[in-house]
């Protein structure tokens, strides 16, 4: 039986933007006629999440130029605790741009520029301080970045008012266990917590990252493709703590892998070119794509 | 696919049919121009191990079999009998104090500079303009720069620094030589410091200023820490600079033979106003160009600089592992 032919996208085609309200899935495929490539397997996503789903964060029109060149074009995307959104999409899609705009560190970049608005719980971001909107919606990075302090200092970096060493060890004894428990890595390290954190493997440096980021009580976490570095059992790991944790944050998660976007995700944002292409379900939309991009990248036709 | 799956074989075992093989230097096989230019290159490494082992070796030797331990503690006097020289107390601890005033200059300043040229550096022209600044006084000989320090220090206003004679400052103490000397310790922290923080990846900046922290409290907190191993390397490399240099100690120091505190000045103070010299400026005066004349001597205080480099280096050393050893972000 030969292959199915190979489709190249057409760059030129208008971008079809789908917005998908968020229903309760009934079956697969609501009558698209388009069996997508993908469309013979079905994929079932993560288990539905018991807490109620409560949307924090709305990007309105979000356009993000770096210079005279469009990063993110024109972006409307709600981001909902209780859920985990994935954004998935090519190399220079803009994805990660967008998740970076989210706690303003784009403004780090000097040429970038952003229009259109993005609200935290009805705020625009750009009216609060930028410290108190990063410590609400902190970040979880690519490779793991654990500062050259121990385990314990790490972790009580985020708690400590201008990275000084007071409030004393003691205080934050308990917040410190809390978020090393809720990383999944209490166990690992508790007996270790004056160690340097660089000596920690590259897994136990991520969810010590992750721990670091939950200390502050962050109320969204965005996540940059965090375990692109890392082996099979601890990107285990983490995929099974980000499902932990979305019962009580809004978690934001950036990756290029599918799969990975299939087991952790709730919603599935789709960029290409800079273009949310298209926004749903993830059961939704890697079994029945609306767009024809969208059925291209996921069934492997480009990436 | 089971048909493919053997028994499970000793590892150890050698493969029937495989034989051992053994990486064989092609050199033989290279052109004549690149045989000569390996053999050149193992001449050179293998020479200049020769050079710096013999001048390593006659130094201590001369040095050890010059140097009467009562050196250490006697303090230097001028006198026609060699017996009467005394020893070279007085430089040790020139060369000490010069040291400690150099450091203690240039290590705050050179990792202030070091930090804004790579955390902040705009505007550009100016960053371009600081960056050239350390460069010109990297490459400006040490005695040009204390030639200009006689001049600038011997202006009243700076009296303060040495002692005042008529209407003219002295322009000559350990204030005044240990400043200068901090310009030719300062660029070797600056690029040290600045290498080191430049090897600190972006996205650990970034990991801390998404904690909501300042960009003041990242650079305390997470930067100075993890370059303190590169501001090490620039305070020995710093220490080095200074403790070798003479043409400042002889211009800007007085090269006094002994210490001598500024008269009537509170006593640590009258000492940074005063002069001295330092075990440089003795070795030269003691060797066979100098007034001194006296090669054995000479030969003994190069042998305790040697030792105090030595020393210095490995104390920078240690104090930069410190806890944070091992600094290896992945990339």
């Amino acid at each position: 039986m030969p292959p199915p032919p190979i489709r190249k996208i057409s760059l030129d085609a208008p971008p079809t933007v789908v917005h998908v309200p968020p229903v309760p899935l009934a079956g697969n495929g609501n009558g698209n006629g388009h069996a997508g490539p993908a469309g013979g397997v079905h994929t079932p996503g993560p288990p539905p999440s018991d807490a109620p789903v409560l949307e924090r964060m709305r990007c309105d029109a979000v356009t993000i130029a770096y210079g005279s060149k469009v990063a993110v074009n024109r972006v409307d995307l709600p981001i909902s605790q209780g859920e985990v959104l994935a954004m998935i999409g090519p190399s220079g899609c803009g994805k990660t741009t967008l998740l970076r705009s989210l706690n303003r560190l784009t403004e780090l970049t000097a040429t970038a520029s952003r229009g259109g608005r993005i609200l935290l719980d009805g705020q625009d971001i750009d009216q609060l301080e930028v410290t108190t909107l990063r410590k609400r919606v902190s970040m979880v990075f690519q490779q793991p970045n654990p500062f050259p302090m121990s385990v314990f200092d790490n972790v009580a970096y985020g708690l400590r008012e201008g990275g000084s060493k007071r409030p004393r060890k003691k205080e934050l004894l308990e917040p410190v266990e809390n978020a090393l428990t809720r990383a999944g890595l209490w166990h690992e390290v508790k007996d270790n917590l004056d160690h340097p954190a660089l000596r920690l493997s590259g897994g136990q440096q991520q969810r010590l990252c992750i721990a670091r980021s939950l200390a502050a009580q962050p109320e969204v976490l965005l996540m940059d493709e965090p375990c692109s570095a890392l082996d099979p059992i601890s990107t285990a790991k983490i995929e099974e703590l980000i499902l932990e944790l979305r019962e009580q944050i809004a978690v934001v998660i950036v990756t290029h892998n599918l799969q990975q976007a299939q087991r952790v995700a709730d919603k599935v944002a789709f960029m290409y070119l800079g273009e949310l292409v298209e926004y749903a379900p993830g059961e939704q939309l890697f079994n029945a794509p609306q767009a024809q991009r969208t059925r291209d990248y996921v069934g492997g036709a480009f990436g | 696919m089971s048909a493919l799956t053997t028994p499970p074989r000793d590892p150890r075992a050698p493969l029937p049919g495989a034989r051992r093989t053994r990486a064989r230097d092609s050199a033989t096989s290279w052109p004549l121009r690149d045989r000569v230019g390996l053999a050149l290159c193992w001449a050179a490494g293998i020479v200049l191990c020769l050079v710096a082992g013999s001048i390593l070796l006659y130094m201590c030797f001369k040095g050890i079999t010059q140097l009467k331990p009562a050196m250490l503690w006697t303090h230097p006097s001028a006198a026609v009998d060699q017996s009467r020289t005394g020893g070279f107390l007085d430089p040790i601890q020139g060369t000490l104090m010069l040291t400690a005033i150099g450091i203690a200059i240039a290590v705050p300043v050179g990792v202030g500079v070091a930090l804004w040229l790579v955390e902040y550096g705009r505007p550009a022209p100016l960053a371009r303009a600081v960056e050239s600044a350390v460069d010109v006084i990297a490459g400006t000989p040490s005695v040009v720069l204390a030639l200009f320090g006689l001049s600038f220090f011997s202006e009243t206003f700076l009296s303060w620094m040495s002692f005042r004679a008529e209407d003219a400052a002295f322009g000559r103490s350990f204030m005044i030589a240990g400043t200068v000397m901090s310009l030719i310790a300062l660029p070797l922290v600056v690029g040290a410091t600045r290498e080191a923080l430049l090897q600190v990846p972006n996205h650990v900046r970034e990991a801390s200023l998404a904690l909501g922290k300042t960009k003041a409290s990242t650079i305390r907190a997470v930067l100075l820490p993890a370059v303190r191993p590169g501001i090490a390397t620039g305070t020995a490399l710093g220490m080095g600079r200074i403790i070798g240099d003479t043409a400042i100690v002889i211009l800007l120091l007085g090269n006094t033979l002994t210490i001598q505190p500024r008269d009537g000045a509170a006593p640590v103070i009258g000492l940074l106003q005063g002069t001295g010299s330092t075990l440089t400026s003795y070795i030269y005066g003691n060797s066979p160009t100098g007034e001194g004349n006296a090669p054995e001597k000479a030969y003994a205080a190069a042998f305790v600089l040697l030792l105090i480099v030595v020393a210095l280096n490995a104390l920078a050393t240690r104090i930069a592992r410190g806890r944070g050893k091992d600094t290896a972000w992945i990339r």
